[in-house]
C-alpha cells in the first residue's frame, strides 16, 4: 500500500520529483567530486610512501617526520640492518629533477628518488626489470612519467639537474616501469643510491659518494612479533634518530592534514546542505499534504504506512539523484584534464554515497514526524 | 426488523476552554439501523460535527458509549480503532479529499487496498460502483479532470465501496451547486437503503434532508427534534438553509474549544 501510493505520487509527478532528484544529483556530483579530489590529492602527496614495502620508517629525531629535514647517515642504516628482528633495511634519499626533451615537448617535473636496489623503498617494476646494481646508469620511471613522457623500456631519458651553477643533463637508460609512485604532487623515477648521489641537484659540481647520506630507512620486520619492539630497538641502539609507521609519516608531511581537513569539511558542509534541503523539501510537501494525510488516517490508514510513504519517495528521489549524480561524476571525470589530481578510491567512493543516501532519510525525519502528528480531524477542518 | 447498527449511550462530549467546561453534546442517545438513512441538522457550534466524529472514532467520548455492531469503541486501543474504522466505517468528507495522483477507480480501490482485497476483486467492485453512480467515462480521470459533483460520487463510492456497516458524511454537498447537491445525496441515499448500509449525514441544508428517513435536530449538544415522518421531513425539505440556522441559539464557535 505504501510502496503503491509513493510510487504512483512520484509517477504522476514526475516533472517536480525528477527536479528534487537533480538538486540532489548536484549535491551528489559536489561530494563526489570532493571525495575523488581529496583521495587525489591525497594520493599524489603520498602515493609512494603509501606504497612502500616496510614496517617502520627511521627519521632524524626532532625534525618531525619531515623527509626533506630527515639526514641518516649511511653508517646508520648499517647498523640498523645489524639488529635483531630486522629483516631487511632500505635506505631512501629524495630529490627533485627534470626529465627534459629534445624537442619542444614541455619538461616533466619528477621526484628523484635513491634507492638499494633489492631492499625496502626499491618499488617493483610493473614492465621491465627492477633496479639490480648499485652502479648502472639505469632508472625505474613510474606509469605516469612514462605516459606522459612516451618512454618505454629500453629507451633513454635525459635527467636534468643543476650542479653548482650550470644546469646538467644525464641520460639514463629505462630499465622498468613501476605502478604510480607519485610523491609530493611529482611522479617518481627510482636509481640507485650511488647514481642518485651523483646526479641529484647540488649546490658544488662533481661532489658525490657511493654511499651518501639518505633521508629515511625503510625496515622490514623478520615477523610481526618483533613488530612491537623494533621502533624501541632502534631508538635505544642507534643514536638521534626516531621510528614511525608509515601513515603517521605520510599524515606528517607539511599540509597533508590541512589540506585533508579542509576538504573533509568541505564535504561535510555540503552533505549538511543536503540534509537540509532534502528536509525542506519533503517538509513543504508534507505541509501541502496535511489534508490528504489527515484523509487516509480518517479512513483507518496506520501510521505505519503514513510514514512508509514518506521514508520511500526520500528513498527513491535519493537514490535517483544520487545515481544521475555518479553517472555525471563519472562523466566528468572521464573528460577532465590530466592535470586535475583527481582519484576516486573504493573507500572513499563508498562512503560518500553511504553519506550521500543516508542524507535523505536524515533530512526527511522532520516531515516523517510532521506527517505521524498530523491530527485527522484538525486536518480535515472538522 | 432490521439489525442496529449504531447505538450511543447517553453520549456526552465536555471540552475545556479555558476553565470554562463546554459541553459540546450533552447526552445523546440514538440508534440506527441497517438500510437506514439519518440526518443530522443544527446551527453552527450545535455538537453535530463533534457527534460525527465520535461516531467515526476519531474522537472519545467523555461520558456514555458508542456502539458499532455492537461493539464498543471505548474499549478499543488506538490501533484497533484504526483498524476498526477502514472496516466498517466509510466516510465522506465536506471536501472531498480524494487522492490527486490517483485516478477516479484508483481512488475507489484504496479503500480494499487498506483492507487487503485483491486485484480482481478491487477492479470489479470499483468499476460496479463508479457506474453505478454515473462515473462510467470517468474512471481513468485524475481528480483534477472531474467537476465538482463528480468528485464528490467518488468520494461517496470510496466511502462504500468497502461494504461498511455504518457510513458517514460530513457536508457532502457544501461545495456543490443545487442540482448537484440532490444528484449526489440521492445518489447516496439510494445506494444506502439498497446495499443496506446504516448512514448519516451532517448537513446544514434542509433541502437534502427528502432523502432521509430521520432527521435529527441538534441545538447546544443536545436533542432538539426527532422527525421522524415523512409528511414532516417533506415539510422541513422545503425550507431554506438559512431557516435551520435560526431554529437553535448557536452558542459555540471553533474557536472556542480547545480539543
Amino acid at each position: 500500500m505504501a510502496l503503491y501510493l509513493s510510487v504512483k505520487e512520484i509517477w504522476r509527478n514526475k516533472g517536480r520529483f525528477f527536479l528534487f532528484s537533480l538538486v540532489i544529483a548536484l549535491i551528489a556530483i559536489l561530494v563526489l567530486y570532493t571525495a575523488g579530489l581529496a583521495s587525489g590529492l591525497a594520493s599524489a602527496n603520498k602515493e609512494y610512501l603509501e606504497k612502500l614495502r616496510a614496517d617502520v620508517l627511521v627519521f632524524k629525531s626532532g625534525v618531525n617526520y619531515s623527509t626533506i629535514e630527515s639526514r641518516i647517515e649511511y653508517d646508520q642504516l648499517r647498523r640498523i640492518r645489524l639488529l635483531e628482528g630486522v629483516a631487511e633495511a632500505g635506505p631512501i634519499a629524495f630529490s627533485n629533477a627534470k626529465i627534459v626533451f629534445d624537442s619542444e615537448v614541455d619538461s616533466i617535473d619528477v621526484s628523484f628518488i635513491g634507492v638499494d636496489p633489492g631492499k625496502p623503498g626499491a618499488p617493483n617494476a610493473v614492465l621491465g626489470d627492477n633496479l639490480r646494481f648499485a652502479h648502472s646508469k639505469v632508472v625505474l620511471v613510474d606509469q605516469k612519467v612514462a605516459e606522459d613522457s612516451n618512454v618505454s623500456v629500453g629507451d633513454f631519458i635525459k635527467l636534468s639537474s643543476t650542479q653548482g651553477e650550470e644546469d646538467e643533463v644525464y641520460e639514463l637508460r629505462v630499465v622498468g616501469i613501476t605502478d604510480g609512485q607519485q610523491y609530493f604532487f611529482r611522479p617518481s623515477i627510482f636509481v640507485s643510491l650511488p647514481v642518485w648521489d651523483r646526479y641529484r641537484p647540488k649546490a658544488t659540481a662533481g661532489v658525490y659518494r657511493n654511499k651518501p647520506d639518505v633521508n629515511v630507512v625503510a625496515v622490514l620486520a623478520k615477523d610481526s612479533t618483533r613488530l612491537a619492539y623494533l621502533p624501541e630497538a632502534i631508538s635505544a641502539v642507534i643514536d638521534d634518530v626516531e621510528t614511525t609507521d608509515i601513515q603517521t609519516a605520510y599524515e606528517s608531511a607539511p599540509g597533508y592534514s590541512e589540506q585533508q581537513a579542509t576538504l573533509g569539511t568541505l564535504q561535510g558542509f555540503t552533505l549538511l546542505i543536503g540534509t537540509l534541503v532534502i528536509g525542506g523539501f519533503f517538509q513543504i510537501q508534507t505541509l501541502q499534504k496535511i489534508p490528504q494525510i489527515g484523509m487516509l488516517k480518517a479512513i483507518g490508514t496506520p501510521d505505519r504506512i503514513v510514514a512508509s510513504m514518506a521514508i520511500l519517495q526520500i528513498i527513491f528521489v535519493t537514490i535517483i539523484g544520487v545515481l544521475l549524480g555518479g553517472l555525471v561524476t563519472l562523466g566528468l571525470v572521464v573528460g577532465m584534464p590530466d592535470n586535475i589530481p583527481i582519484q576516486f578510491s573504493g573507500s572513499s567512493v563508498l562512503t560518500a554515497l553511504i553519506a550521500l543516501l543516508l542524507i535523505g532519510p536524515v533530512g526527511g525525519m522532520v516531515s516523517i514526524r510532521l506527517a505521524l502528528k498530523v491530527e485527522p480531524l484538525t486536518a480535515l477542518g472538522m | 426488523m432490521e439489525r442496529t447498527v449504531l447505538e450511543t449511550q447517553q453520549v456526552t462530549k465536555i471540552y475545556r476552554s479555558n476553565e470554562i467546561l463546554v459541553r459540546a453534546v450533552d447526552d445523546v442517545s440514538i440508534q440506527v439501523e441497517a438500510g437506514e438513512f439519518i440526518a443530522l441538522v443544527g446551527p453552527s457550534g450545535s455538537g453535530k460535527t463533534t457527534m460525527l466524529a465520535m461516531l467515526a472514532s476519531l474522537l472519545v467520548p467523555t461520558e456514555g458509549s458508542v456502539l458499532i455492531d455492537g461493539e464498543p469503541l471505548g474499549d478499543m486501543t488506538d490501533r484497533q480503532r484504526t483498524k476498526f474504522r477502514r472496516e466498517k466505517i466509510g466516510f465522506t468528507f465536506q471536501s472531498n479529499n480524494l487522492i490527486p495522483y490517483l485516478t477516479s477507480i484508483e481512488n475507489v480501490e484504496l479503500m480494499l487496498r487498506l483492507n487487503g482485497k485483491r486485484v480482481k476483486q478491487r477492479r470489479g467492485r470499483a468499476k460496479e460502483i463508479l457506474v453505478r453512480l454515473g462515473l462510467d467515462a470517468q474512471l481513468n480521470q485524475l481528480p483534477s479532470q472531474l467537476s465538482a459533483g463528480q468528485q464528490q460520487r467518488v468520494a461517496i463510492a470510496r466511502s462504500l465501496i468497502h461494504n461498511p456497516s455504518l457510513v458517514l458524511a460530513d457536508e457532502p454537498t457544501a461545495n456543490l451547486d443545487t442540482a448537484r447537491a440532490h444528484q449526489v445525496v440521492q445518489n447516496f441515499s439510494d445506494l444506502i437503503h439498497e446495499e443496506r448500509h446504516a448512514g448519516i449525514m451532517v448537513t446544514h441544508d434542509l433541502r437534502m434532508c427528502k432523502y432521509v428517513d430521520r432527521v435529527i435536530q441538534m441545538v447546544d449538544g443536545k436533542i432538539s427534534h426527532l422527525i421522524t415522518s415523512q409528511e414532516e421531513i417533506s415539510v422541513l425539505s422545503e425550507s431554506s438553509e438559512f431557516d435551520i440556522l435560526e431554529m437553535g441559539g448557536a452558542s459555540m464557535t471553533k474557536k472556542d474549544v480547545i480539543r
